[in-house]
């Protein structure tokens, strides 16, 4: 990989209660690219990607955006960044439609500063259209949604803005292999548009077929970073399970230091 | 229910399909309808009178404005137990500087007085309602426990402004606040108000129609919209009769006319006593509440945080500061409900609004608020005050004790409630 990476997050630490849940990680991402995040429950993965969300503050290290620092302390910044997140949860307000969700704390308001309902609805009945074209259920609450159908309002979410960047953490969790299947065309699709994606996923068959790197982490910190196509599953579940770095890829904070 | 066959029924859904009318909302209707039956044939004939709706509606006023804010409360998973102790503080100050304060500056009566009175009311509030929602949005303590404390100092407040004594009489402006012969705006002014009403009901459907059509959405059916705008009408229009036709005391008509140099007519003075400006506070205070609920961003959030705080959080919304402002406007709906009910008594009292809370949180309730968060409408919070002042209007009219009210009000409540999560249950 040349030129300047989109995201560069540098020794980023943060400790909740002495408990160091992510240690001096670094990794970066480049325009068109995927890089999966893969470690155990409770290795950091989540916590360093609500890292570069805003959703937590850390308390060390540096990002970079298009390579100039960049000042991320809540939500809202991180998506004036261009960084949206469909997050394992889905964080979709239960109660109110579609629309409402589509544009969370971004409303579009009238020329008298109320909300524009209608507008909203249309933009996201386009929107829509495009992700998941049965969808009809526009006035109904979120809640009332099958795990399908929410999951593609969290979807619609994230790219509606024209994203940069794109943090998926665990999008098909909740998913039939139908379903599935979308996801997995849609982040090829979305690659292809030059968006950087980072994917934190449990399945290592999704690892394998859409990422172009992976980053390991343990412990809360980084294992080591390498080419997917250069490394096999076995080697990433032995950085996984036992922290083992393999030849192929760069070792990182985490790895087992190899005692001869 | 009645099982009312399958013709019926099928009638009836596709009535209620196109209006996209709220079936809870008919719900309450009906219970209103029955609590209302009920009493007059209990009473013999004297709840559906003119005189009686006429005073329900000025009682129902203060627990109404308030009930509107609590809604927002409620739907944030929080609670407001402060709001009686609330009205009672801002009720003795409001008291305190219109009959003793200002009229040492002023005089007497001057024309300043209640609006200088009701400002530092409404002032007050916001503040109280503030620093209630900075200790509970960014101190982090729960509401119960801060408004319960507040339920306490308030009160202690009310009673410490002057001692415990009663302040009256209230300035003569301000007293039209609470209702009353001069208080009311007659029948032409009344006959207007319902016109007017019936526009607004017209204009928003047509442009409710257009809006949808000029993106393509799909329309209710042409009859659906004129049941629609029928209803709307004849209920303003309903309204207003109910209001004219209820006349001034004869004694007071004819001072009044005395007073005007007015002749009067053979068969005695006839003055309508039309809308109280109580109601029409309540109401006005109801319209600018839905409208501020359903149409600006801070309703949006206020749903959406009700909905899933974490998510609200994680959308950039400053959840923090939303809530805090939830309970300043509370604090302003509580010195609005304190001018009312102070105006009203025409004397402050440092027991005023109490138990209020409950009566309020109840309103909320049975209106349809969820206490799960994220549901609630200001249009039903407002019914639910009707529903319980209703109640206990007509207890009293029908000379039960105050014990056994309370009693009945307390079981009403639970099993509101649970009627309300059978309901969400079936339908959810």
């Amino acid at each position: 990989m040349t030129g300047t990476p989109l995201v560069e997050m540098r020794d980023v630490s943060i400790a909740f209660g002495g408990i160091h849940a992510v240690e001096g990680a670094s990794v970066d991402l480049f325009p068109g690219e995927v890089v999966a995040l893969v470690g155990h429950n409770g290795a950091g993965k989540s916590t360093l990607i609500k890292i570069l969300s805003g959703a937590y503050r850390r308390d060390a290290g540096q990002i970079r955006i298009d390579g100039a620092p960049a000042r991320i302390d809540n939500p809202r910044q991180a998506k004036d960044y261009g960084i949206e997140t469909i997050y394992q949860t889905l964080a979709l307000a239960d109660n109110v439609d579609a629309a409402a969700n589509l544009f969370l704390g971004r409303e579009l308001r009238t020329r008298w500063g109320t909300l524009d309902d209608v507008a909203m609805e249309a933009a996201c009945r386009e929107v829509m259209g495009r992700l998941n074209p049965n969808f009809r259920r526009f006035k109904e609450p979120v809640v009332s949604l099958s795990g399908g159908q929410r999951q593609s309002v969290a979807i619609a979410r994230a790219i509606h803005f024209n994203a940069r960047i794109l943090i998926m953490d665990e999008p098909t969790a909740a998913l039939g292999p139908q379903e599935t299947a979308q996801v997995a065309d849609l982040i090829k699709q979305l690659k292809n548009e030059g968006i950087g994606i980072f994917l934190i996923s449990h399945d290592i068959h999704d690892v394998f077929d859409l990422s172009d790197r992976v980053s390991v982490m343990k412990n809360g910190r980084i294992v080591g970073t390498g080419r997917t196509r250069d490394l096999t599953p076995d080697e990433v579940l032995g950085m996984i399970i036992l922290g083992r770095c393999p030849p192929a890829a760069t070792p990182g904070p985490g790895a087992l230091s190899e005692a001869v | 229910m009645i099982d009312s066959g399958p013709a019926r029924t099928h009638w009836s859904r596709r009535l209620l399909d196109a209006t996209e009318l709220d079936t809870r909302m008919l719900g309450m209707v009906g219970a209103l309808a029955v609590i209302w039956i009920g009493f007059d044939l209990a009473s013999g004939g004297v709840f559906l009178t003119p005189r009686n709706l006429w005073n329900l509606s000025v009682q129902t006023a203060s627990i109404a404005v308030m009930a509107t804010g609590m809604v927002l409360v409620i739907v944030t998973r929080h609670i407001d137990l402060s709001v009686g102790s609330v009205l009672g503080f801002l009720g003795m100050i409001m008291g305190v500087l219109q009959a003793e304060l200002l009229p040492q500056w002023l005089g007497y009566d001057h024309g300043l007085t209640w609006i200088l009175a009701l400002s530092a009311g409404v002032l007050l509030g916001i503040a109280i309602g503030g620093l209630q929602g900075y200790i509970i949005a960014y101190l982090g303590v729960p509401a119960f426990i801060v408004t319960l404390g507040g339920l306490l100092a308030w009160r202690g407040a009310a009673w410490w402004v002057t001692s415990g004594r009663t302040v009256a009489p209230m300035d003569s402006t301000f007293r039209l606040l609470g209702g009353g012969t001069a208080g009311s705006i007659g029948a032409m002014a009344t006959w207007l108000v319902a016109g007017v009403v019936c526009l607004i009901v017209l204009a928003t459907l047509a442009n409710g129609r257009r809006q949808r059509r000029r993106f393509g959405f799909p329309l209710r059916p042409l009859w659906a919209e004129w049941v629609l705008a029928i209803l709307g009408c004849g209920l303003s229009i309903g309204v207003a009769a109910v209001a004219n036709a209820y006349p001034w005391p004869k004694r007071v008509a004819e001072r009044y006319a005395e007073a005007q140099g007015m002749a009067v007519p053979e068969g005695g003075l006839v003055i309508a006593h039309g809308l109280a400006i109580p109601v029409l506070v309540a109401l006005a205070v109801g319209v600018a509440m839905t409208f501020l609920a359903t149409r600006t961003r801070f309703g949006r959030y206020v749903f959406a945080i009700g909905g899933n705080p974490e998510a609200a959080d994680l959308a950039g919304i400053d959840t923090r500061w939303v809530r805090m402002r939830i309970f300043m406007l509370m604090g302003v709906l509580c010195g609005i409900a304190a001018a009312i009910s102070t105006a009203r008594l025409n004397a402050a009292t440092n027991a005023q609004g109490s138990l209020d809370e409950l009566y309020v949180i109840a309103a909320a309730v049975i209106g349809g608020t969820s206490l799960a968060g994220g549901v609630g409408t200001i249009a039903g919070a407002m019914l639910g005050a009707l529903v319980m002042q209703s109640l206990q209007s007509g207890m009293v009219l029908m000379g039960l004790d105050t014990p056994l009210q309370n009693i009945v009000v307390g079981v009403v409540l639970v099993l509101a409630v649970w009627l309300d999560t059978l309901y969400r249950r079936r339908t959810g």
